[in-house]
């Protein structure tokens, strides 16, 4: 088997007995990522980078002293600040820009051995769910099924094409309102937004501060485990982030939930959901039940309102963590003709380095917090996002350890397929994950079939906060019991 | 609520972006469309309900208030389009 195919945990286990290197990982990844222009997934490469840390990570394997991801070659979404690479959040507007200074996700990859192969397309600003606004042109899908090319998802679009096609053994995205979550389903990896507060947020490019969280996206639900432990950590840099223990999360994969209760929400059956997502969600249920869980229908009322209430509260904090880009620090700014003041700059700044979807979100967000209407919209979002909370409160204080639901409401689309179609329709990609973010729980997609046309499909289980072993734990056994092996076929 | 063209013009002006004056019928429409969207909210009784702060119950930490980091201004400067004599530069602001 090529070595860029192999899982963290089948890599790790080959690196400790001697049988490979990392500089043989890591020279098999970036070899595969230079075949791999078609997918447009890598948009900055760091080959030099990556061999220096792979020779590295093989003498600490050798010396004895190596961490589960010591060797490990990842692929890093564009937003997260890496120092002196490129780091653009996927906007004309960060052309250019080499951080001074590393995330401290990233530091605690690097810290703990792991090989960065190169910065990951998305959408821009983490704003979009099919990779169609970043600014390197889209990222295209490994699966394909006939002549059409495929949305991989988005926002973490690149980090989804990457992993499902081998480039790289593992990446990191992040997750809004389903940006891990909807491209792992699209692409048939496994994905996994922790708790917020559980990974920092420092140098992670801000999208929506009290939503946005980091997570792994892998190749099997134990490569998940294994990277989200090191990914996590307590951070005095990021004043959400939990001072609490971070368990060993692949200790808790014990392949057994016999006993536990498995909430199944009525509220997420849609009208007009396609059959096969509803099969699926079933076939799902079976599985859980025939591992020894015990099925309970239960209800989450205010789940119709969670897009909607999003809508406000994410463009709102985007409004403002976006005024940052003004030309004057960092980035783009936009020359200027004789006359023109500095607000010239900034609008014209703005106009130029900012795309359609991203200053549509910037304006709303402005909107919804201007004098008169914070009230109507922005303070309502926010106590319908209390309610949304409570619900899950509610099902867990009943007892119920995880909730089962479709990932996705259809599998990937075409590539332009939604250019004319209103903004709101593709928001609605984010219909089953947007609660979760709202709630700031923890979210995994985990891919479980196939479709009718030969497209991956995922179901996304909901945990309790901070319970990410457990969670993990469950879909371990969802992972083992949908069997789902498929790949897709090399056409790039 | 729908957004005139002279909301959008404002909109625009407030978030500084600039907008070109042929565009501004098509992003009233489109921020109206958004907004129909959210308006399902009004259809939630939220009496008695405070807006959410914080997502996990959790206290901000405090510390001494002293300066802690900083002392570097090559690198703050480093990625300015227009950085002169240790300062960032931009056009006139004073008359």
């Amino acid at each position: 088997m090529s070595l860029n195919k192999l899982t963290i945990a089948e890599a790790r286990d080959a690196l400790k007995k001697g049988d490979v290197t990392s500089v043989e990982l890591t020279e098999a990844c970036l070899s595969e990522i230079e075949g791999a222009g078609a997918l447009n997934a890598f948009v900055h490469k760091t080959p030099e980078i990556a061999l220096e840390q792979a020779k590295a990570a093989d003498t600490r394997i050798k010396s004895g002293d190596a961490p589960a991801m010591c060797g490990i070659p990842l692929g890093i979404k564009d937003l997260f600040a890496t120092k002196g690479v490129a780091t653009q959040a996927a906007s004309n507007i960060l052309e250019g820009f080499k951080p001074e200074y590393e995330s401290t996700v990233t530091q605690n990859l690097w810290d703990a051995g792991a090989v960065m192969l190169g910065k990951l397309s998305m959408d821009e600003f983490a704003m979009g769910s099919s990779n169609e606004t970043a600014c390197y042109g889209p990222v295209v899908n490994p699966w394909k099924v006939d002549e059409r090319q495929l949305t991989p998802g988005g926002s973490s679009g690149g980090s989804a094409a990457a992993v499902a096609a081998d480039l790289c053994l593992a990446a990191t995205g992040t997750d809004t309102g389903g940006s891990i979550r909807q491209p792992a389903a699209f692409t048939g990896i496994v994905g996994i937004k922790p708790t917020y507060g559980r990974v920092s947020r420092w140098g992670v490019v801000a999208f929506a501060s009290s939503l946005d969280q980091a997570g792994p996206m892998t190749k099997s639900v134990r490569d998940a485990a294994i990277m989200l432990g090191t990914m996590c950590s307590h951070d005095p840099k990021d004043s959400t982030s939990a001072d609490i223990p971070v368990p060993d999360f692949e200790a808790a994969l014990t392949g057994d939930i016999r006993g536990k209760k498995i909430g199944i929400p009525k509220e997420y059956r849609l009208e007009g959901m396609p059959a096969e997502i509803g099969k699926l969600w079933d076939d799902g249920i079976a599985m859980l039940k025939d591992a020894g869980a015990e099925i309970v229908d239960i209800s989450l009322p205010h789940t119709k309102y969670a897009l909607p209430a999003y809508y406000v509260v994410a463009p709102a904090e985007a409004s403002s963590n976006l005024a940052r880009y003004d030309g004057v620090r960092y980035g783009h700014r936009a020359k200027l003709a004789a006359g023109e003041g500095i607000v010239d700059m900034y609008e014209k700044t703005r106009a130029e380095g900012f795309g359609p979807e991203v200053q549509r979100r910037v304006m709303i967000g402005t909107y919804v917090l201007s004098a008169g209407f914070y009230d109507a919209y922005y303070n309502r979002a926010r106590k319908v996002r209390a309610l949304i909370k409570r619900d899950f409160e509610q099902v867990f204080a009943q007892g119920i350890d995880a909730i089962l639901t479709p990932a996705t409401p259809s599998s990937a689309f075409g590539l332009g397929e939604m250019a004319d179609a209103d903004p709101v329709a593709m928001y609605l990609n984010d219909v089953f994950t947007v609660t979760v973010n709202l709630a700031g729980l923890p979210g995994i997609s985990v891919p479980c079939g196939l479709d009718s046309k030969g497209l991956p499909l995922g179901l996304q289980l909901i945990g309790r906060p901070w319970e990410e072993g457990d969670l993990l734990n469950h879909a371990h056994v969802l992972e083992q019991a949908a069997g789902f092996a498929a790949k897709p076929e090399k056409w790039w | 609520m729908s957004i005139d063209i002279d909301t959008a013009r404002k909109v625009a002006h407030l978030a500084r972006i600039r907008v070109p004056e042929e565009h501004l019928p098509e992003l009233a429409q489109e921020l109206s469309n958004i907004l129909t969207f959210m308006e399902q909210l009004n259809e939630v009784d939220v009496e008695g309900v405070e807006p959410m702060t914080s997502v996990t119950p959790m206290r901000l930490k405090r510390r001494v208030d002293e300066v802690t980091d900083g002392g570097y201004q090559d690198k703050i400067l480093k990625n300015a389009p227009d950085a002169r004599e240790g300062f960032f530069a931009v056009p006139k602001v004073v008359e």
